[in-house]
């Protein structure tokens, strides 16, 4: 569990987070969306410790990251796992080079039982046959598959996910939001995923959390998101046709 | 002000190079990458450039000795100063900065734009001893190419004086042995050194704390080679102030 508490972020004159304060649950897909702009990116690279805000805390499980020494913040990081937007592998490393590289750095491990741990894992991401190829000769799909699949790789107890489907087609996307849904339930870790994509919040969305310019504007569930009368969230929700057309589903189906 | 800003995130960035070492069983696959991208594979380019340059240089030399008194040893013995003194310690040098520098930045500028530095620091790993830490290893053995950018030099040298007829073989050998002071090679080496510092850790600044995309990242590495020579040609005058006057 992460508990934000009131984080505030400025770059210059320009304050990107305004105080945002909110919980995000173990063993549940949180989802953080927004407009572009909104300050997505930036809270999610601050809940990673590549930000350090101005003012409020961040607790993992009871840890308050600005209280930790520079070890234990090595240690808390070694804990996290992040698949960015662009898959971020390693261009001079194997596929099966990059996922094994947090084993090499992070444990003791001989090397048949780092290979072990690798195979696992690509097995679980449907990777089991990709082991030599360099990240440029793999799809934008199989990219982002190997990404989730580094970040998994050393049992993370944080999955941090930015734009995980973004540039894949949709039917790729909806396989890469079950495969991490499915990864947070069976690790029992807790996932936050920064999106705008409203596939991912209809299928995935656990636990939603919208910002508007720098502040939390709602939170709530995939289940209520359609139901609520916030006017930002419905601007954002209901910007397509289709969606129009499911709110009118979900709330016939309510009648 | 910003310069001054720089300037002090440079040298913020060589004390983090040496803080939390990267495991050493992955560390020593990165230097020796590094030697092998850095000093192996610029050795061909080096050995051109040394011989023909110092087959200019010879060339020159004896163009210019229009007086008979002058003896004509003085063509090797000027050869091996220019050579040992200035072309292959700082010219050769100019020319990796090109290389090497801007293969430095642009690789590790990429990393940048594509997040993988980010994916570094998220593991909790000091990326900067990571990237630019085995660089700097690497180039420690700089002088090794700046030995055979001598030796290559002073080859061409006698190849370009004794085929074009500018002095005998004889001649040649003799002026380069000629009062030779063993001072003047521990002031090039020192110098070698020196760049070798500039050459790892300038590109390696200008890639890692640039921002923006693929347009930047050849922005960064024009900066890095500019700011490279410009750095080391100013550290060779203070250099050349320091030990030899």
């Amino acid at each position: 569990m992460i508990e934000v508490n009131d984080i505030h972020k400025s770059f210059g004159d320009s304050k990107i987070l305004k105080g945002i304060t909110t919980v995000f649950d173990k063993g549940k897909t949180n989802l953080i969306i927004g407009q572009s702009g909104s300050g997505k990116t930036v809270f999610l690279k601050t809940l990673l410790g590549l930000y350090t805000p101005e003012q409020g805390s961040i607790v993992y499980d009871g840890r308050n990251y600005s209280d930790l020494s520079s070890d234990e913040k090595s240690d808390l990081r070694a804990e996290m796992g992040m698949v960015f937007q662009g898959s971020a592998l390693f261009d001079s490393m194997t596929i099966a080079e990059n996922v094994m590289f947090p084993l090499r750095m992070f444990t003791k491990q001989s090397k048949s039982e780092m290979q072990d741990r690798v195979d696992l894992v690509l097995k679980r991401v449907n990777l089991g046959d990709a082991h030599k190829k360099l990240p440029s000769e793999a799809s934008g799909g199989m990219q982002k598959r190997v990404a989730i699949a580094r970040a998994i790789v050393n049992k993370p107890k944080y999955l941090f996910c930015d734009e995980p489907n973004s540039g894949l087609d949709p039917r790729t996307a909806t396989v890469i939001d079950n495969l991490i849904q499915e990864i947070t339930q069976e690790y029992d870790i807790t996932t936050i995923i920064n999106t705008h994509d409203m596939n991912s919040v209809m299928e995935i969305g656990e636990k939603i959390v919208f910002l508007k310019d720098g502040l939390k504007e709602w939170e709530g569930s995939n289940k209520n998101i359609f139901k609520t009368d916030n006017e930002a969230v419905t601007g954002f929700v209901y910007s397509s046709d289709l969606f129009k057309r499911v709110q009118k589903m979900y709330l016939e189906e309510d009648l | 002000m910003s310069y001054l800003h720089s300037i002090g995130q440079y040298f913020l960035m060589i004390k983090a190079m040496f803080h939390k070492p990267t495991k050493w069983s992955v560390m020593r696959h990165l230097i020796f990458k590094d030697i092998d991208d850095l000093i192996i594979n610029s050795i061909g380019i080096v050995s051109f450039i040394a011989f023909f340059v110092g087959g200019v240089v010879t060339i020159q030399t004896a163009l210019n000795m229009t007086n008979p008194l002058i003896p004509k040893t003085l063509v090797g013995f000027a050869t091996r100063q220019s050579v040992i003194l200035e072309f292959a310690p700082t010219f050769i040098s100019i020319i990796m900065a090109g290389k090497v520098g801007s293969f430095i930045t642009s690789s590790i500028g990429t990393m940048r734009v594509t997040e993988q530095i980010d994916a570094l620091e998220v593991m909790g790993i000091n990326a900067i001893n990571y990237l630019v830490f085995p660089k700097f290893v690497a180039l420690m053995l700089y002088p090794f190419i700046i030995s055979i950018a001598m030796f290559l030099g002073i080859l061409g040298g006698m190849a370009a004086c004794v085929f074009g007829g500018f002095a005998s073989l004889d001649d040649y050998i003799a002026g380069i042995q000629l009062d030779f002071i063993p001072f003047h090679m521990l002031y090039a080496f020192v110098k070698t050194f020196v760049f070798a510092f500039l050459l790892a850790t300038i590109p390696s600044y200008h890639g890692f704390f640039m921002t923006g995309g693929a347009l930047e990242v050849g922005k960064a590495s024009t900066t890095s080679f500019v700011w490279t020579s410009v750095a080391i040609i100013l550290l060779n005058y203070i250099l050349t102030q320091m030990m030899l006057s």
